[in-house]
């Protein structure tokens, strides 16, 4: 009953903090002065066609270090809270269901065009929606997919593990070498390389590079956040 | 552009009812697959909201791999729950 009527109570509040928001909301006539800002100077300052890929990549960039930074903590958490003992290793892999004959051949089929969608998504950041972290999280969903259908498929950890720390550390290499060429506030400027022709695949400097790493990164850390989940 | 509005309202009560749904299921993993149905809708409405950006995210993290891992967990426990049996 104490129970119940807290809940109820805890409800009005949310309602009303909720309605108060709500009626707060006006319609908006312009973008807001931050927002102007870097639509205006995204395109012609880093040559990036895709508004976003240039605020995340650039102009935010030290944000999306603590994002690679925090699904890397979470990645390395689930490795060490579910990580198999050696000596405890089942043997009875083998009574295993095997998965059905369409789903196997439909892996087969399907896995090598998810994986290039997901690398056209992070090679593409620039110019289309989607970047790192999308095309990342693709290219582990084609992962999956090998789980499914193969209950016996193992990856490869040790070069899931270079991959993903030699991406991580060139990520952090050439954010540095922003500061180091154009001073303090310039952590992850993609300008230290030359920004090309606009809309083209090579142009907006170091962006397709950067992005290129946090895909493999993304990719390769969710793919083991999957294996160490899977494993029993 | 109202016929947009039409439906995103409806994209949202489709998320309400389905949250609703998640708590109400007694089966677990039918409640698992609605926590992705409201994910999955919002992906959608985020797309309407042209924001292809996050609606991509939301696709692929939220309706697909989180709610793999969640299945998984619950294959974990139910196999710790038959052996405590």
């Amino acid at each position: 009953m104490i129970k119940k009527l807290f809940a109820a109570v805890l409800l009005v509040f949310m309602a009303v903090m909720l309605y108060q928001l709500y009626s707060n909301i006006t319609e908006k006539s312009g973008l807001s002065e931050v927002a102007r800002g870097y639509a205006e100077r995204g395109a012609s300052e880093l040559g990036t066609q895709n508004i976003v890929t240039s605020i995340v990549v650039t102009y935010r960039g030290l944000d999306t270090l603590g994002e690679v930074s925090v699904l890397f903590i979470a990645a390395t958490g689930v490795a060490v809270l579910l990580r198999r003992r050696k000596e405890d290793e089942p043997a009875v892999t083998s009574a295993k269901r095997q998965s059905s004959e369409i789903l196997q051949t439909g892996t087969r089929l399907l896995t090598p065009i998810i994986v290039m969608f997901g690398v056209y998504i992070f090679v593409n950041g620039h110019l289309s929606p989607g970047g790192g972290f999308q095309g990342g999280a693709v290219i582990a969903s084609a992962v999956l997919l090998l789980f499914l259908s193969d209950t016996n498929y193992k990856i490869n950890h040790g070069l899931f593990n270079i991959i993903e720390s030699f991406s991580g550390a060139f990520y952090v290499l050439i954010g540095i070498l922003g500061i180091l060429l154009f001073g303090a506030n310039h952590f992850l400027d993609n300008r230290i390389l030359p920004l090309g022709d606009f809309g083209t695949i090579l142009s907006a400097g170091a962006i397709p590079v950067i992005y290129s790493l946090v895909g493999l990164k993304v990719g390769t850390e969710l793919a083991s956040i999957i294996d160490n989940m899977k494993k029993d | 552009m109202e016929l947009q509005h039409g439906i995103i309202i409806l994209m949202g009560l489709a998320m309400i009812l389905s949250s609703i749904l998640a708590m109400v299921i007694k089966d677990l993993i039918s409640s698992v697959i609605a926590v992705g149905v409201v994910s999955l809708f919002a992906s959608i409405i985020y797309l309407l909201l042209q924001a292809p950006d996050v609606a991509m995210t939301e696709a692929a993290i939220g309706a697909g791999l989180s709610t793999l891992i969640f299945l998984y967990a619950l294959h974990k426990t139910k196999d710790a729950e038959e052996e405590n049996d």
